[in-house]
């Protein structure tokens, strides 16, 4: 083996930091999917009558769809009669607010080093936090409440602002876009909710931490980020799960709203369990997620850290129907051990003066196969768009693979697309080059894909730029030597 | 403090190094000269710990240790700098961070304490200024875009900020033009004091004259096959390296 090689097997075994599990007594749905588990789900959760229509509606348009086989991925076919599709930890009684939650529950974020106690929070972030199939609480309610902004579990907004969710759910992201969409439709048990009115700045980043926790259940949550007229809000969704030797489904939908001059930023740091190194295990992630600008000037910025999922298909995306609207996408995918990841981001230009930037940075080790799958259109009305796409990737050692897949259809003249694609392998050089200096290897490692991956973390705010540094770094950790 | 003692080196089975012997003081100055593929580069990256370079005989022993048995960043942290021919660039990681790592990670190991922001930036401004470096390329990715003569202007301020024991430059000349060779030169002469010693690897006796060596030593097919002061160095300028080949070829015959 050469020595490169070494370096990556080393750097690559790491262990996954999350993989505990907490027991507990949970209510749980029993396992299969159909009409009468959909109405056990919307009945647990007290839904009025058009929910459970709307739910029933995407079951029926599901059952006609298959399971999509496009993407650059491989996996035994997923049976979804055998999972269970609601589990809920039990609580004596619906806790009104975050001192009546089980402190049991907010251990688990405790160690997760998410702090739900707003005395110990993190500064200027308020946090939803997602167990299973519900929300088990979020802070900052009332700070936020008194600005007009609604931060809140779904199942929560769906009682207190029933118009609202009505007027957006699905408005993005269509019941029948693809089969799992059709599905989290169906069954989606939680997830977040978020409303900026008018002319509001979000004083605090808004985000959301996702934790699977019980077996064999599928994970369908749902967001909906609505920003009004001139509202600005910076998102932030993590995630973690157990380490177990069987699969799990997380398939969520997100959806953002982006009226007149408004500006959503929605970051991701995914680190859902991986699998171990013989590629045992692991949350398979297909996720739809999708914004429009749907007002002039408004602009949505999807960032992206995705180190985990056994399997990851995953699509940001923007729909620019304002004129000077901008969409912008920023990802780094890792893949190590035997993960794939088939990711990227589609942007449809609709408006006149639209803009699109996409910067994918894929870094593949191990057996590893890493996908960068995007979609640039050029609507006929979209006079003078733009778009620049840089798609880049990094591999360590020689046995995994790193693809690139555009897609570009432009139907205006007046359009300035630009692709760009590297493809660039960690030399022995570059490390032998750091350890000459005094720098340890897996530090030199760090060092080489956090410069790699360097404009990426710059978009993420600075708390969580700093966690996805070392988050990279442990990903990788093991893989080099 | 460097001793070399009869080492022997190759790369992929074939043998470079063939018994190479030399004995280095503190506060000397030593040149390693030779014609092309005489193994010159090879010595300096034995020293520096190069995996591909497989130490089949020999020993080498720095400051009383047996630098063999280090590890490259280990050998760095003891005090062995390599000036390197071709410096490697690193996208993304600016001059700056990449020292402060180096620096710290270091000083680490000398048991000194970790330097904040403040005190590594005030020792970078001090370091900059001695070997003239334009501050600007601090902040850049290390050595991306740089040209021949701030690659290797960058490699003597690395030096500067490591304050290593031993230094080996490889013929950190090529490429230089004499603006950039002088000022490369003016860093190294600055850099040298009665407790370190540098080991300056040249394939020509141009850079000679601005630092002034205490030996030269002739390497040829992986053997010192002549030492001398700074006058061999201006012997080999003018009659080229062909003689002493008939010397050592006519000898062996």
């Amino acid at each position: 083996m050469s020595k490169d090689n070494q370096i990556l097997e080393e750097f690559t075994s790491k262990e996954y930091e999350h993989g505990w599990s907490v027991d507990f007594e949970a209510d749980e749905a029993p396992a299969g999917l159909n009409e009468t588990i959909i109405r056990w789900i919307s009945a647990k959760k007290e839904e009025p009558k058009w929910l459970l229509e709307w739910r029933l509606k995407a079951f029926q348009t599901w059952q006609k769809m298959t399971e999509p086989e496009w993407a650059n991925v491989h996996y035994p076919k997923i049976d979804l009669q055998a999972l269970k599709y609601y589990s809920a930890p039990k609580q004596k009684s619906k806790p009104k607010n975050l001192d009546e939650v089980d402190p049991e529950l907010l251990q688990i974020y405790e160690r997760l080093g998410i702090s739900l106690n707003e005395q110990k929070k993190l500064q200027g972030i308020a946090v939803d936090a997602v167990l299973d199939s519900v929300s088990v609480g979020t802070t900052f309610k009332e700070t936020l409440g008194k600005l007009g902004i609604v931060f809140s579990s779904f199942s929560e907004a769906v009682h207190e602002h029933p118009e609202l969710v009505k007027k957006y759910l699905g408005s993005v992201v269509p019941m029948t876009d693809n089969y799992y969409a059709a599905l989290n439709s169906a069954v989606f048990s939680d997830g977040s909710f978020c409303y900026i009115p008018k002319g509001v700045r979000c004083p605090m980043e808004l985000s959301t931490y996702f934790r699977i926790n019980a077996a064999n259940t599928g994970q369908f949550e749902r967001t909906l980020i609505v920003a009004e007229d001139d509202a600005y809000v910076s998102y932030l969704e993590g995630c973690t799960a157990p380490q177990r030797d069987e699969n799990q489904l997380h398939a969520a939908v997100v959806e953002i709203y982006a009226a007149t001059n408004a500006e959503v930023k929605y970051s991701t740091v995914q680190n859902w369990y991986p699998g171990d190194k013989n590629g045992k295990g692991g949350i398979y992630n297909f996720v739809t997620k999708r914004g429009i600008c749907a007002g002039n000037h408004s602009k949505i910025s999807w960032t992206q850290v995705e180190t985990g999922s056994a399997v990851t298909w995953k699509y940001p995306s923007c729909i620019l129907k304002g004129d000077n609207s901008i969409g912008e996408f920023y990802s780094v995918a890792v893949t190590n051990n035997y993960q794939q990841a088939d990711t990227g981001t589609k942007m449809i230009h609709i408006g006149k003066n639209t803009k699109s930037r996409i910067v994918s940075k894929g870094i593949s080790a191990g057996k590893s196969q890493n996908s960068y799958r995007g979609q640039v259109q050029v609507m006929k009305r979209a006079d003078n768009s733009r778009n620049f796409s840089q798609c880049d990737s990094l591999l360590m050692g020689d046995r995994c693979g790193a693809h690139t897949f555009p897609y570009i259809d432009i139907q205006n003249s007046s359009a300035k697309v630009e692709h760009e694609a590297t493809t660039s392998k960690i030399g022995e050089d570059q490390i032998f080059y750091c350890n000459q200096r005094g720098i340890a290897t897996e530090d030199a490692v760090a060092l080489i894909v956090n410069g790699y991956a360097k404009e990426v973390l710059n978009q993420l705010p600075m708390e969580f730029a700093v966690e996805a540094q070392k988050l990279l770094a442990l990903t990788l950790e093991g893989s080099v030597g | 403090m460097l001793s070399i003692k009869n080492l022997h080196a190759s790369i992929e089975g074939t043998p470079i190094l063939k018994g190479i012997n030399l004995e280095i003081k503190a506060g000397e100055v030593h040149a390693i000269m030779g014609p092309n593929g005489s193994g010159k580069s090879t010595l300096a990256s034995v020293l520096a710990g190069r995996e591909e370079y497989e130490v089949t005989e020999g020993e080498v022993t720095f400051k009383g240790k047996d630098l063999l048995e280090l590890s490259p960043e280990d050998r760095a942290r003891e005090g062995v700098f390599l000036a390197f021919q071709y410096p490697v660039e690193i996208p993304g990681v600016s001059t700056t961070n990449f020292l402060r790592t180096a620096v710290n990670q270091v000083r680490e190991y000398r048991g000194q304490e970790a330097l904040d922001a403040v005190k590594f930036l005030s020792l970078m401004k001090e370091k900059m200024k001695l070997v003239e470096i334009d501050q600007k390329l601090m902040s850049r990715a290390l050595n991306e875009g740089f040209s021949g003569g701030e690659k290797k202007r960058n490699e003597i301020f690395q030096m500067a900020m490591l304050e290593p024991t031993l230094s080996v430059l490889d013929e950190t000349d090529s490429g230089l033009d004499i603006d950039a060779l002088r000022i490369v030169s003016n860093g190294v002469n600055k850099l040298k004091s009665k407790d370190n010693a540098t080991v300056v690897v040249t394939h020509y006796q141009r850079l000679l004259d601005y630092i002034v060596p205490d030996f030269v030593h002739v390497l040829y097919k992986g053997q010192i096959v002549k030492s001398g002061t700074k006058e061999l160095a201006m012997e080999l300028e003018e009659k080229g390296y062909d003689w002493i080949k008939a010397e050592v070829d006519g000898a062996s015959v």
